[in-house]
């Protein structure tokens, strides 16, 4: 059990380096838009990536809110 | 006979207005050819679409903002605008260079609606040569723009964000921004350091817990933890809950008792005695407790401050009304110059279709302007030489010459500032039902351990402190004080999620309690703009072929009258002329035409006009009236409906407006609103609404308009439509997102709904302390056995708030029913 007077310190001085890296990262406004991070998982820019022949035809279908009875 | 102009219409792909009929506008997205409305959204989609950016047609929320900002992009005064800010003296306020070569500049970009918006613009500024980084943020709208300042000018890069239908300015921060912003990333940091701190310590004090049920541990082994979980804990009582302390003894000064009292004193005493055991060696400790409740109690708090900085922002509120740039006159020249640059005594050229830049009177010239965002009367006002008009307003025909009187902070719209700052000062407090049961209860709480304390100084001396200690943590009022803010941020993110954001805490009690809800009418019980409603044809002529002329007519005026024909213009007229006040004239089709008041159109044979009320408009030719026009603001749809439930809820509504035409009164008796007020200003409203509280009314006010802002401010409590100016939001306490009125009644149900959750949960913890302080008082209470009936108390509360995050907008009216 001896090992925890070793242990319980070493956890306090990481818990010490987790927040000196928090102050910094909040200080560089990392968490000042806590929105839109959220968001742009959503977007895809590797189209150009996927291979010729996985590409689905057309793409994803578009959304169709610009429309209403114009067929 | 009478005819309805077709509403169903296809719609513009990118902003959403009707097409036109005819229109040839379309660019090809995704495969298919899409219809545009005009040949700014033909520019803006074809920009986009050319940058390899469809991607933001598929992932946008809703449609963009309105062609109003792209119409006022394509124009040559915003070309020469833009180069304005390659000046390094206009530069000064917002650029910094970064390095020798590069420059870093704050904009704040307007028409931001959603995420993809952000998506598009960081990627179109990205790809831009020149350009090293480019950043937006979707809650503040601000851009950070960096690049390479020898081989890229500004301007040029503010014109590509108006390209893709966006515009950029100078983001000049105010004091109370960089308040807000200190504001924020302190309140990050005290959670963060909270919950850093909480799990390490709730950790350790398992193994403690664990070891104690055991009997097995060694006391050098609990002495370590102990330190331990002192070191931990210490940043969380001396610095994330230092919020708490300020505002307990912002209380204890006002001679009021409220939950942060209660709230610091616990963790203080509960920190403080752990301390002094660890210390010594002897008696419990509370580590855990004090953490997890400062960290959850921090956590509510940031929710709510996230929610109030969101609605709205000082900084940008001005901006939106005021101009970037005016032209002066000096000397017969004329010298675009920074609107910011006017000094009182300037002479200043208005041209038609532009803000005036600053308060002034008319030199010369006769115009008609639009005061509808200060005033809330939708028609213009006729003004003339010697007439004074107000920086922000619209001035609609003619060019007008303005010597400046007033600048900066004494025009005009900064007084209706001052004046919103003053009623907000003045807002009534709202006793909060968890402060009324705090201040008792800390009472309670200080005689008992008083009293126990000196029991236990006569029978067992040794023991006295750590009892008296036990019964104040014991009582710690953790479930009490957690009551009140889970069932808040629970019926709050419910709201949110169905377009009302709250921005302010006390909002859900006060509309459980409201007794009476004012609305403003332009705007708020109206959509806000000029609809035509009918079209009555007096010769052989049929309304279709009517339409067609008057709209040629209107199409190039930006009058409010015009707005209502844009979306039926094929053809524009010739030679079109301004009568101010009275009409236009010009020539379709090589005839010429006349619309607007009867007695302009047809100064001879003046038809009889039609008994329906609104706003006529006849149309004639040369010879003979041709048919009449008629133009009203449309009613909510909902609002009726919205009405008739907040009386079944038990509210008395009012309607208080500053339009001073009959169509107050008429508006009110279609919806069943008994009392009118119209004609009123901002002054007047507020003297209104201080009259009813003091009958003992409690108000809701629901306004969009700068003019009703004051009576935002004032109302106790306040809520601005989506379409409301910035100013608006942020003076109000919550904003109607989905732009329906119907979420009102959602909300009175919801609020009392919160309301019998709140005393339950606060009925709950009272239980649970009266059955723990005789316990903790008699000497029975080990600190483990404390701990788990706080956190079961707590977790109690919290899964009973929780409830509040299902009420479903359907069942509302049957939950009503099993409560009452």
């Amino acid at each position: 059990m001896d090992i925890v007077i070793l242990l319980i310190p070493i956890a306090i001085i990481l818990a010490g380096v987790a927040i000196w890296a928090f102050f910094w990262s909040v200080n560089s406004g990392q968490f000042d838009d806590l929105d839109s991070p959220a968001h742009r998982i959503l977007y895809d820019d590797d189209e150009e990536l996927i291979p010729k022949e996985a590409r689905q035809k057309g793409g994803p279908a578009p959304t169709d809110d610009g429309e209403q009875d114009s067929r | 006979m009478s005819a309805q102009p077709s509403t169903a219409r296809t719609r513009c792909y990118h902003c959403g207005l009707p097409v036109p009929r005819g229109s040839r506008y379309s660019v090809t997205i995704e495969g298919k050819p899409r219809a545009m409305c005009c040949p700014g959204c033909q520019a803006v989609a074809q920009a986009i679409i050319d940058g390899g950016l469809d991607n933001f047609y598929r992932h946008r929320d809703g449609q963009n903002a309105d062609s109003e900002l792209i119409r006022t992009n394509s124009s040559d005064r915003r070309k020469q605008e833009l180069e304005l800010y390659d000046n390094p003296e206009i530069q000064r306020g917002f650029v910094h260079s970064v390095g020798e070569k590069q420059k870093e500049a704050l904009l704040v970009i307007e028409g931001i609606t959603c995420a993809a918006c952000v998506w598009l613009l960081e990627k179109h500024l990205g790809s831009q040569p020149g350009v090293i980084s480019a950043s937006v943020n979707m809650t503040t709208h601000r851009a950070r723009l960096r690049w390479q300042s020898d081989t890229t000018r500004l301007s040029r890069l503010l014109a590509e964000i108006d390209r893709i239908g966006y515009q950029g300015h100078p983001y000049q921060p105010n004091c109370e921004e960089q308040l807000l912003d200190r504001e924020r990333r302190r309140a990050v940091r005290r959670l963060g350091v909270a919950g850093v701190c909480m799990a390490q310590t709730m950790m350790l004090t398992v193994a403690l817990y664990a070891g104690e049920l055991s009997h097995s541990m060694d006391t050098h082994i609990i002495a370590l933890i102990n330190w331990a979980s002192m070191v931990l804990a210490t940043p969380v009582a001396l610095y994330s809950s230092i919020p708490f302390y300020k505002a307990a003894w912002r209380d204890l000064q006002t001679r009021s008792l409220s939950m942060d009292v209660p709230v610091s004193l616990a963790i203080l005493l509960a920190y403080l005695a752990s301390v002094w055991s660890t210390l010594s060696g002897s008696g419990d400790v509370y580590f855990e407790s004090v953490t997890m409740f400062a960290f959850f109690l921090l956590v509510g708090r940031f929710l709510e401050m996230a929610a109030r900085h969101r609605t709205g922002r000082a900084g940008n509120a001005l901006l939106d009304l005021l101009p970037t740039s005016a032209i002066r006159l000096e000397g017969g020249k004329e010298t675009l110059v920074p609107a910011t640059q006017l000094h009182s005594g300037d002479r200043v050229l208005v041209k038609s279709g532009h803000t005036i830049p600053a308060d002034g009177r008319i030199v010369e010239g006769r115009s008609s302007v639009d005061e509808s965002a200060l005033t809330g009367e939708y028609l213009p006002q006729s003004r003339g030489p010697g007439e004074p008009v107000i920086g922000g307003t619209l001035n609609i025909e003619h060019p007008l010459q303005i010597e400046v009187t007033e600048t900066g902070s004494e025009s005009r719209l900064s007084a209706i500032i001052r004046m919103l700052d003053r009623a907000q000062a003045e807002k009534p407090g709202v006793a909060r039902i968890a402060d009324r049961v705090a201040s008792r209860f800390v009472a309670a709480t200080l005689l008992t351990a008083v009293a126990v304390a000196l029991f236990w100084y006569g029978y067992d001396p040794a023991r006295a402190f750590w009892v008296t200690l036990s019964v104040l943590v014991v009582t710690c009022p953790c479930a009490l004080s957690l009551a009140t803010p889970t069932a808040l941020t629970a019926a709050t993110g419910t709201l949110r999620q169905r377009g009302l954001l709250i921005s302010r805490g006390h909002v859900l009690e006060s509309f459980a309690s409201a007794t009476h809800i004012v609305f403003d009418k332009t705007g708020t019980l109206t959509e806000g703009s000029l609809n035509i409603e009918e079209i009555r044809p007096l010769g052989a002529r049929d309304s279709q072929t009517l339409l067609r002329i008057a709209a040629a007519l209107e199409s190039r005026s930006e009058h409010p009258i015009a707005r209502a024909f844009r979306a039926h213009v094929i053809q524009p007229a010739t030679d079109v002329q301004v009568h101010v006040g009275q009409g236009l004239s010009g020539t379709v089709e090589g005839k010429l035409y006349r619309i607007g008041k009867a007695g302009f159109v047809c100064p001879d044979n003046t038809p009889t006009q039609p008994e329906a009320k609104g706003m006529w408009l006849l149309l004639a030719d040369t010879e003979q009236p041709l048919g009449w026009f008629r133009l009203d603001d449309k009613i909510r749809p909902e609002a009726a409906h919205t009405v008739a439930e907040l009386r079944a809820l038990g509210l008395t509504p009012l309607l208080l407006t500053g339009d001073a035409s009959d169509a107050a009164q008429k508006v009110a008796s279609r919806l069943g609103i008994e009392q009118v007020f119209s004609g009123m200003s901002p002054e007047q409203k507020l003297a209104h609404l201080h009259q009813l509280r003091q009958q003992g009314a409690e108000i809701i006010m629901v306004g969009d308009g700068i003019n009703d802002i004051p009576a935002l401010a004032g109302a106790r409590t306040s809520v601005a439509m989506a379409s409301a100016t910035d100013l608006a939001k942020t003076s109000a306490d919550a904003v109607l997102i989905a732009n329906d009125l119907m979420r009102l009644v959602d909300c009175v149900r919801l609020a009392r709904k919160t309301r019998a959750i709140i005393r339950e949960n606060l009925g709950w913890g009272l239980l649970y302390n009266l059955v723990a302080l005789p316990a903790a008082a008699a000497g029975l209470v080990p600190p483990y056995w404390a701990a788990i009936g706080m956190s079961a108390s707590s977790l109690v509360v919290v899964g009973n708030a929780m409830r509040l995050s299902r009420h479903r907008s359907g069942a509302a009216s049957t939950l009503e029913q099993v409560e009452h």
